[in-house]
Parts: structure tokens; sequence; C-alpha cells
């Protein structure tokens, strides 16, 4: 699945800001029907390479979508091609549920019937658990469910540009910070559905072992590096482990899929003991 | 493919929501659009001279059908001449104010943003004070024989230039910071206050008297000669604002997502600046500084049918157009035959209701 033509390639990408570089010499591939998983420790520039990938950032370097300049696409094509989760989203207005998911739909599906429409903010709240909740204020969720009802725009839009564009991308910049163990894996399986279906998907996660139970390609970064991308067992070591992420762990590897994971308890009883 | 197939019972109970809202929005457009056009009717009717409301809707109709005998006596010319363009000035200044308040508030993302907090009533105000004090002094005998002429004109050219100053100084790099713009307007709004303060303090008592009457507003001076300048700036505004219901919708996630979303961020924004300089530059200009309206009118439609935008502006300017004109009435009959400045009125009835809207929300008063 790895060979396929890039969607989206970002080579070289750079980004300076108060002097210092948050992102420098940085080149990823994004591939249809692949996600990758971008991980790496506090201020390691994960999510500023996200916006320059997204274009809400402009840096030096070059992102192409398909044949095209990211620079180049008028942004209504753009919303087409490619839907973002950002990690916070606060909303000024008391809008319900229903309308935040529509919101997704809205800019980019206005070709589309209103029936079509109105079907695809359903699906879109049923994929993302929160389909009981569309009559609520978005502001009287808590922080999960405000996640989740993102999640349900992100994924209108992409419902909504499928028909315009082909290839489509999909950013989730930490997008199971506020879940339960239980919709962590819902939001992330879903992910991975996306994906099935011919998207790039693109995740900023924190947790390693769930970054190496769904990447197909794991990218690790450092201050505002690349240090290594890959499949991720052969990505992660236990010496990457103690260079970026400074911790004394190591890997094991489990029984049935072989994929790496790692156990915090190997640190805490080298402490208590 | 779908990604889930939605509960049936669930997906109906959306439905059901969703046509629930929509039939509230209609009602509440179809309710406030009538109550519109009635007291229209009505404040027509009420002055010096009151005319019965059919009489009024008689006189109109005759003016519309160009059947003349009805148009010739003493209630056709006071309908005609004095009281239609008294009412409709009404109407397009508070439609115009309160879609004026519903852009920033959207603009801004801050449901207290209004045009008289960022300083461009201030603005305007400044440019037309100095027109009544300075006019005189510098202007006599040469371009003006009528200083009122200027007066207009003044306002409108000092509500653009402060949004066209505010805009310069929250714009770096092609992005308008929204929360600079907002405190560049608190202080240009003070600094302005300061000036025309300064031009009451060396003002005569005739001057004086000017300015404190039109800085409380008045729907007094209306005619069709200002009709037919106000119109051509106010009507475009109200023409313009569903192109802009969508993208105030995304921007309510924030300008990232709003950008993600498709929406022409600096687009949107630079248009709706424009629009709001322009409606109240016209507004001030024609009735002088009216408060609270921009304010009172969006956040009472945010309560009754919710923020989306799509619903919000058109419902907005009835309901600017209701409160204004309503305004009028009671500035008109409660010191008969004299009249109250409107802006008493407005802020008088404004501010207290604002009050009990704070207390009786207490707790999430600022979400709406």
């Amino acid at each position: 699945m790895s060979e396929a033509v890039p969607v989206l390639s970002g080579r070289n990408l750079g980004f300076h800001a108060g002097g210092r570089a948050l992102v420098a010499e940085a080149s990823l591939d994004l591939r249809p029907g692949s996600t990758t998983i971008l991980i790496g420790p506090n201020g390691a520039g994960k999510s500023t390479l996200l916006k320059l990938l997204t274009g809400e950032l402009a840096g030096s370097g070059g992102v192409r979508i398909g044949d095209e300049t990211l620079g180049a696409i008028p942004a209504w094509r753009l919303a087409c091609l490619r839907a973002v989760m950002a990690q916070h989203s606060r909303l000024a207005f008391p809008f319900s549920v229903y309308e935040v998911a529509r919101l997704g739909v809205d800019g980019v599906g206005r070709a589309l019937t209103r029936q079509r429409r109105e079907a695809i903010v359903a699906e879109a709240l049923a994929a993302a658990g929160v389909l009981d909740l569309a009559g609520r204020r978005y502001q009287t969720l808590s922080g999960g469910e405000q996640q989740r009802v993102q999640f349900a725009r992100v994924l209108c839009q992409l419902e909504a540009g499928r028909s315009v564009a082909e290839r489509q991308i999909l950013f989730l910049d930490e997008p199971i910070a506020s879940l339960d163990l239980c919709h962590q894996l819902a939001l992330l399986d879903m992910a991975r559905t996306i994906a099935a279906r011919g998207v790039a998907v693109l995740v900023v996660l924190h947790d390693l072992n769930l970054a190496v139970t769904y990447a197909d390609h794991l990218v690790v970064m450092d201050r505002g590096r690349i240090i290594a991308q890959g499949p991720p067992a052969e990505t992660l070591d236990d010496a990457l482990l103690r260079q970026v992420f400074r911790v004394g762990l190591s890997l094991s590897r489990a029984p049935a899929p072989g994929l790496p994971f790692l156990l915090p308890q190997q640190h805490r009883s080298r402490h208590a003991g | 493919m779908t990604l889930a197939a939605p509960v049936p019972a669930m997906a109906a109970s959306l439905s059901g929501l969703i046509a629930g809202r929509r039939r509230i929005g209609l009602y509440v457009l179809g309710g406030l659009a009538l109550a519109c056009l009635l007291l229209a009717v009505v404040a027509i009717g009420q002055g010096a001279i009151g005319i019965p409301p059919g009489r009024v809707t008689e006189i109109l109709w005759a003016r519309l059908t160009g059947d003349g005998a009805l148009l010739e006596g003493r209630d056709a010319l006071v309908v005609l001449n004095i009281r239609l363009p008294r009412v409709l000035l009404g109407l397009l200044v508070g439609a115009g104010l309160a879609v004026s308040g519903a852009l920033m508030q959207g603009l801004f993302r801050n449901p207290l943003a209004d045009p008289g907090l960022v300083g461009v009533s201030a603005g305007a105000g400044l440019a037309a004070a100095a027109t009544i004090v300075l006019g005189d002094r510098f202007l006599a005998g040469t371009l003006m024989k009528l200083p009122f002429a200027m007066l207009p004109f003044g306002a409108f050219c000092g509500g653009l230039i402060s949004t066209l100053v505010l805009y310069l100084i929250a714009t770096r790099d092609g992005r308008t910071s929204v929360a600079t713009m907002l405190l560049a307007g608190v202080a240009l709004g003070a600094l302005s206050g300061a000036l025309t303060g300064l031009l009451a303090f060396i003002s005569d008592d005739r001057q004086l008297r000017d300015l404190t009457f039109w800085s409380l507003g008045s729907l007094g001076g209306a005619s069709w000669s200002k009709l037919s300048i106000v119109a051509p700036i106010i009507l475009p505004l109200l023409l313009t604002m569903p192109l802009l219901a969508r993208g105030l919708n995304g921007l309510m996630l924030g300008e990232a997502e709003a950008y993600h979303l498709g929406i022409p961020v600096q687009r949107i924004k630079a248009l709706a600046i424009l629009l709001v300089a322009l409606a109240v530059g016209a507004s001030v200009a024609a009735a002088g500084l009216i408060g609270f309206v921009g304010i009172v009118v969006p956040h009472l439609i945010r309560l009754s049918v919710g923020p989306d935008h799509r619903l919000l502006l058109p419902l907005s300017a009835l309901g600017g157009a209701i409160l204004l004109v309503a305004a009028d009435i009671v500035a008109r009959l409660i010191v008969a035959p004299a009249e109250l400045p409107i802006g008493i009125v407005t802020a008088a009835i404004g501010a207290p209701f604002f009050l009990w809207l704070l207390l009786r929300r207490a707790g999430g008063a600022l979400d709406v």
C-alpha cells in the first residue's frame, strides 16, 4: 500500500518564529489508504508541521497536493480536498451540536441537495457517536463530547468534499486528547475505516502504544526535525525512545500481531525498587 | 458508502428537530415582518395631527396606485412629506444599526462587540462635532451656506476613517487580528470621546445645543432628500448580508477552522468591516448617535432562534427596524408637543432590558 503515489508531499519544510526553528528540513509523503501517525515529545513541532501541511501556516519548502502547489489551490477546492480537526476548538456562540456538524457541509457541500446534506450530517453524527446529542448546545457538552462533535464536523466535510475531490486527506491533531478509552479506540478505528476508503490520514498522537497499533507509517519528530519514519515495528526502538522521549523503557512485542508495545510499569518498578 | 447507519429512531428525531427549528425560524421571520409593517402604519398615524391607520393605508395605497384624488388635503401632505420619510428613515437606520451589531459580533466572535464599542460611532461623532463647532469658523462664507448640509458628510467620513485606522492598526501581513482591533477600538473610541469633549469645551452656546441634541440622536430631520442619501448606503448592506452569513457561521469556530472549511476569511472580514463602516457612518450622519440597538437586538434574536447568521442577520434587521420606529413613537408622544431625543429612549429601554437579560441568565450570560 505504501507504494501508492502520494496524494500530498511536503519537501524540506521549515518554519521560524521568534528566531527559533519550530520545524526544519521536514519531508513527508501522505499516501492514499495509509494512516500516518506523527509522534514526538511536547514542543517537537508536530502541530506546526501539520499546520504547514494544511496551508494554515506558510513557511519555507514546498507542499504539493497531486500536481498542484498548496498555495495555488483556492480555499474552497482545498476544503474539498482535505479536512482538518484542530487540537482545540472553542465556539463563540451557542450553536447546537447539529449546527456545528453542519458547518462541515455548508461550504463544501453547497452543490448538494438539502436532503443529501442533512443525511451526511446524520451519518457523521452517528459515526462519531454523538447523534443522541444533536439538539444539545455545544457549550453544555463535556470536553470529550465536544471533541467527538468536532470529529463529526470533519467527517461531514470529508463526505461532502468526496463529490468534488477523489483523493482526499484527513488531518487530526491530537483528536483523542479528551476522550475515554472506548471513544479513543472508536475514533481511531473510524480513522482507519476512512483510510480504507482511499483517504490519506495524518494523525498527531501522544500515546505511543496507540500510535504503533494504528499507524501504517510512523513519523517521529524531535526539536523540529523528523528523526525517523517508516513502518511502526521498524521505526521505534529502545535507543530512539531514550533519545527522543527521554525514557529508559524497553519495547516488548505483543504475541498476536507482533506489534511493539511499551509498559510504563517498568519505569515505576525501577523507581519503587 | 456510509460510515455508520444512524439508528432510525434517532435519525427521525433529528429530522424532527431540524424541521422544528426551521419552522420556529420562519414563524419568527413572518411575525416580525408583519409587526414591522403594522408598526410602520401606526407610526405614520402618530403625532401632533393624529391620523387613523385606515386612512394612512388609503393614502399610501393611493400613492402607490397613483390615485390622485386622495393625495390632496392636509392628511396626505402630512403622511407623504413628513411622516413617511421619518418612518422609512427609522426603519433603515434601525435595521442598519442592528445588522452592523450582528456583523461585528460575528466578526469579533464576541457578543459584546458593537460599532459603539469599537469606536466607529465615536469617530463619526467626533467628525460631526468638528463640523458643528469648527465648520462655522473655517468655512464661513466659503463653501457652506448651511453648516448642517456638511454634517452628514462629516459624520460619514469620520466613521469610515476610524474604521480604516482600526483596520490598518490591527492588520499585519494581510491578516487582521480581531483581539488587537477590539482593544485598539476601545482606545480610539476614548480618544474620539476626549476630542469631542474638547470641542464641546470651546463651542458657544448655540453650537453646544446642536452638539448635545445631535449626540443624543433624533429622526426629526428626516426628509426625502436625506433618505435619498442614506438608503443607497444601508440598502446594499441589507442586500449583501446573506453572502456573509455562511462565512460568519464558519468564523464562529475560529479563523483557522474557517479557513479549513474553505471560507475566504480575509475577504469576509474586509467586506464585513466595510459594510459596517458604511452603515454606521450613514446612520450616525442621518440620525445622530443612537446606542444599544446594535447590541440588544441581535442578542434577543439569538435567544429566540439561535446564533445561525442565516436567520440572525435578516431577523436582526427586522428587529432593529421595529425597535427604532417604536422608540421614535415613544420619543414623539411622551413629551408632546416637544420631542425627546431618540437616543435617550433606546438607551432607557435598552440598558435596563439588557441588565435584566444578564441577570436572568446568571452564569451563562456571556455565552449568548
